[in-house]
């Protein structure tokens, strides 16, 4: 939430001394609101201004890194409620628990299944981000254990839950030079939690209590937690309601968002761990939840259980609900060659939107058939849309076939339109005199079973 | 030392339309129970801001021809009632759906071809079948389905059946047919803001109230395009709360269709072993579909599996309150 112009001016010396290249200190706070011009080109503004602005040009809601290096996983700074008001940034960490009172043999197991774990979808790669060890068992060796034993099979980014700060020493020791999130820091323990997180120099989770559903004043108490633990030294936090049914989390969560965007309020401004497993009656359950979660407004979802059928559905919402409403996901148009294909192979024509080409290319491939595809550009826009708003017709399609050289690489003159847009077949044979139009199959999935027909 | 926490409530000045389906026996029609839909004047689920009368509500989909393409998962849960309509409607009822939505398929001029007189008597048999309300819809062929719905709405008189769907290109004879015989439609627009608010002003042109009038802008299946429909639906249901009348109509989404065309849904092989046990991966993928076009502001939910069904409601139960 940027400052305006004249909040800027009034912290501000108001000298109009010029040495800053403005002619006055109201043009110079002008620019600055603009972003055109950098605070340090005042040489007489406060430091107690300076302090101010930077607070200000801060994000509603802070960034929190968790883990280092490739796998690291950072959440929050997000800055809309809506996703179409300009675009999701930071996928939710999907973490699953791991108690340290599971035997090591099923422990290691899991974490092998996790880490093993990945799945390709429209080019991007899927995988789990985290993994929560909690001390479950009471007993801080066997946290300090069980932390050590996952550190050295992965570098997943960990999240330790703990209830005392004894345990959660014992955990952290082992966990040296990782960041892990701290779980969690509540009224009773904050002052010990805050001082780990300071020294460990790792994000901590802060958890409330919720005790009436509409909850205002909860969320101030949870507020004062906040503000109290940031004078402590600590910045990088992570909050938790305290709230686990389906209901009062879409409250808090969508309050939570709320204060932190609309009233600016900085100490409710960072991102939400949940838990949909907790005060779940089954792991169906825990998978809808955790989808209720992704939507709205989580920044770190932790499962309790791991099973690809029910993290890959999750993963693909991620992916979907936090692709760029303005930015679809695209391929570069132009012909490509799938399976090696020769010059008397079949070629398809469809759109460089890029769920329309993994989708295709992916059927191509899998029907062995050496196939040219050619991709039109299509501005990412799919096979229906695109036809729809002008960016896949007759015209831009014979084009491309001029444009990507498809007459020196393919010796006959049989192209094949999606299905769904059959009605251009007419336009485009217009278009390309001397061409055969034919009408594939309206679904990606029916490829295979044409190719097997094309001659 | 704790701060004063003043959470912002949106004053929104408009309200979802309340629409009823369906009619019983004092009210004109045969059913058992009607079903009321929209009235909320508020986000979805948001208690703390506003009131949503009604829960959103899960519809089975049944059609009048054995449906040949359907994933094995549905033909196996569903087994020989995919056969007969009438047995089909009578089964959705029984594994707990709140309404029937019945798509006479084989009217299609590529498919069977069958005729008014087939799909008026056929409406018939799922009507005595089940005490539900029914959406009808027919086979996506402009002039079939004028035919048909048609004949069905004479057929049906009184029932405040729901007839779509009326699309841009052919919406007269349908709302027209709706008009005559006290039924209600479903307008079905691509995705897009403007051509939903667009074919409901066409569609009070011609004089049938709004408060008879469901809207489909359009389901996009999870993988497939969900974040286009769920943000054309956030934006409709935010048109509509900020007072645009010409949106305020209860959404009607066609999850088990879309979901169920998706390759994790309707096939095993040759897919990654990441994508996980078939059967669990496709109940999820129609329901996580559902359950965030709940989230952006869906009034009915059309399903297919018959397990989807459970997993919904308490979806639905869950976030209308603690």
């Amino acid at each position: 939430m940027g400052l305006s112009g004249l909040d800027i001016y009034k912290l501000l010396p108001k000298t109009n001394c010029k040495e800053c290249g403005q002619p006055t200190c109201l043009a110079f706070a002008m620019k600055l609101a603009q972003k055109q011009a950098e605070l340090s080109a005042c040489p007489y503004v406060s430091e107690q201004s300076k302090a101010a602005l930077a607070a200000a040009s801060a994000p509603p809601i802070r960034l929190v890194t968790v883990g280092t290096g490739e796998s690291k996983v950072e959440v929050g700074n997000e800055t809309v409620l809506f996703r179409h008001e300009k675009t999701f940034f930071h996928p939710p960490g999907l973490f699953v628990r791991i108690k340290d009172t599971l035997p090591q043999a099923e422990a290691d197991a899991l974490l092998n299944q996790i880490t093993s774990f990945g799945v390709e979808r429209v080019g991007i790669k899927l995988r789990v981000h985290g993994l929560a060890i909690e001390n479950a068992s009471g007993d801080a060796a066997a946290f300090a254990a069980r932390v050590a034993a996952v550190k050295a099979k992965t570098d997943l980014p960990l999240m330790l839950i703990a209830a005392t700060p004894q345990a959660m020493e014992a955990g952290l020791e082992q966990a040296a030079g990782v960041s892990p999130l701290i779980y969690a820091a509540t009224a009773e323990n904050w002052k010990e939690m805050a001082a780990l997180a300071a020294k460990h120099k790792a994000p901590l989770a802060v958890r409330g209590q919720r005790s009436d559903p509409s909850g205002q004043g909860d969320l101030g108490a949870l507020a004062g937690l906040t503000e109290q633990i940031k004078a402590a030294g600590v910045e990088d936090m992570v909050l938790d309601p305290g709230v686990r049914t389906s209901h009062g989390t879409l409250i808090a969560l969508t309050q939570l968002r709320r204060l932190a965007l609309k009233s600016g309020m900085r100490s409710l401004g960072y991102p939400i761990v949940t838990f949909p497993g907790e005060n779940a009656s089954s792991v169906d359950e825990e998978v809808t939840r955790a989808a209720e979660h992704i939507a709205k407004y989580a920044g770190i979802i932790v499962l309790d259980h791991f099973e690809p059928a029910n993290v890959y559905p999750l993963l693909t919402l991620s992916q979907n609900i936090y692709t760029d409403p303005q930015k679809p996901i695209q391929v570069s148009p132009g012909l490509y060659e799938i399976s090696g294909p020769k010059p008397e192979s079949p070629l398809l024509v469809t759109t460089n939107f890029s769920l329309t080409y993994f989708s295709v290319a992916g059927e191509v491939e899998g029907s062995g058939k050496p196939t040219w595809l050619l991709i039109v550009d299509s501005e990412g826009m799919s096979v229906l849309t695109g036809w729809a708003a002008g960016k896949f017709d007759a015209a831009k399609i014979a084009k491309s076939v001029n444009q990507f050289g498809v007459p020196g690489k393919v010796s006959h003159k049989k192209l094949v339109l999606p299905g769904l847009v059959a009605g251009l077949s007419g336009e485009l044979e217009e278009e390309l005199p001397g061409w055969e139009i034919r009408v594939g199959p309206r679904e990606a999935i029916d490829i295979p079973a044409y190719l097997k027909t094309w001659s | 030392m704790t701060p004063a926490v003043q959470v912002p409530i949106e004053k929104w000045t408009g309200k979802i339309r309340e629409i009823t389906l369906g009619a019983t026996a004092a009210e004109g029609g045969t059913r058992t129970r009607t079903v009321t839909v929209g009235g909320e004047n508020t986000l979805p689920f948001l208690s703390f801001e506003g009131t949503m009368p009604h829960a959103p509500v899960v519809a089975l989909e049944v059609q009048d021809h054995y449906p040949n393409e359907w994933s094995p998962l549905l033909k196996e849960s569903w087994g020989d009632v995919l056969h007969d309509p009438a047995a089909w409607a009578k089964k959705a009822e029984a594994v707990g759906a709140d309404l029937i939505v019945f798509k006479l398929i084989s009217a299609h001029p590529e498919g069977d071809n069958t005729d008014a007189a087939h799909a008026a008597a056929t409406v018939k048999a799922v009507l005595a079948a089940t005490g539900l309300p029914l959406v009808v819809l027919g086979p996506g062929q402009a002039d079939k389905d004028n035919e048909v719905l048609v004949a069905v709405a004479e057929a049906a008189k009184g029932e405040r059946l729901v007839l779509g769907n009326c699309e841009d290109k052919n919406y007269r004879t349908v709302v027209a047919a709706a008009l005559a015989h006290g039924h209600l439609v479903v307008a079905k627009t691509p995705i897009d803001v403007n051509l939903a608010k667009q074919l409901n002003i066409l569609i009070t042109d011609m004089r049938l109230d709004l408060d008879r009038v469901l809207m489909d802008p359009t389901t996009g299946a999870l993988g497939y395009g969900l974040e286009y429909s769920y943000s054309v639906m956030e934006r409709l249901r935010l048109a509509a709360l900020t007072g645009d009348g010409m949106v305020q109509q209860p959404m009607i989404c066609t999850v088990g269709e879309e979901t169920w065309r998706a390759k994790e849904s309707k096939v095993n092989q040759g897919v990654p072993a990441a994508w996980g046990d078939w059967i669990k991966r496709a109940i999820h993928w129609e329901v996580l579909t559902a359950s965030s076009l709940l989230l952006a502001g869906a009034n009915i939910v059309v399903l297919r599996h018959p397990d989807s069904v459970a997993r919904i409601k308490q979806t639905i139960a869950g976030l209308m309150a603690d």
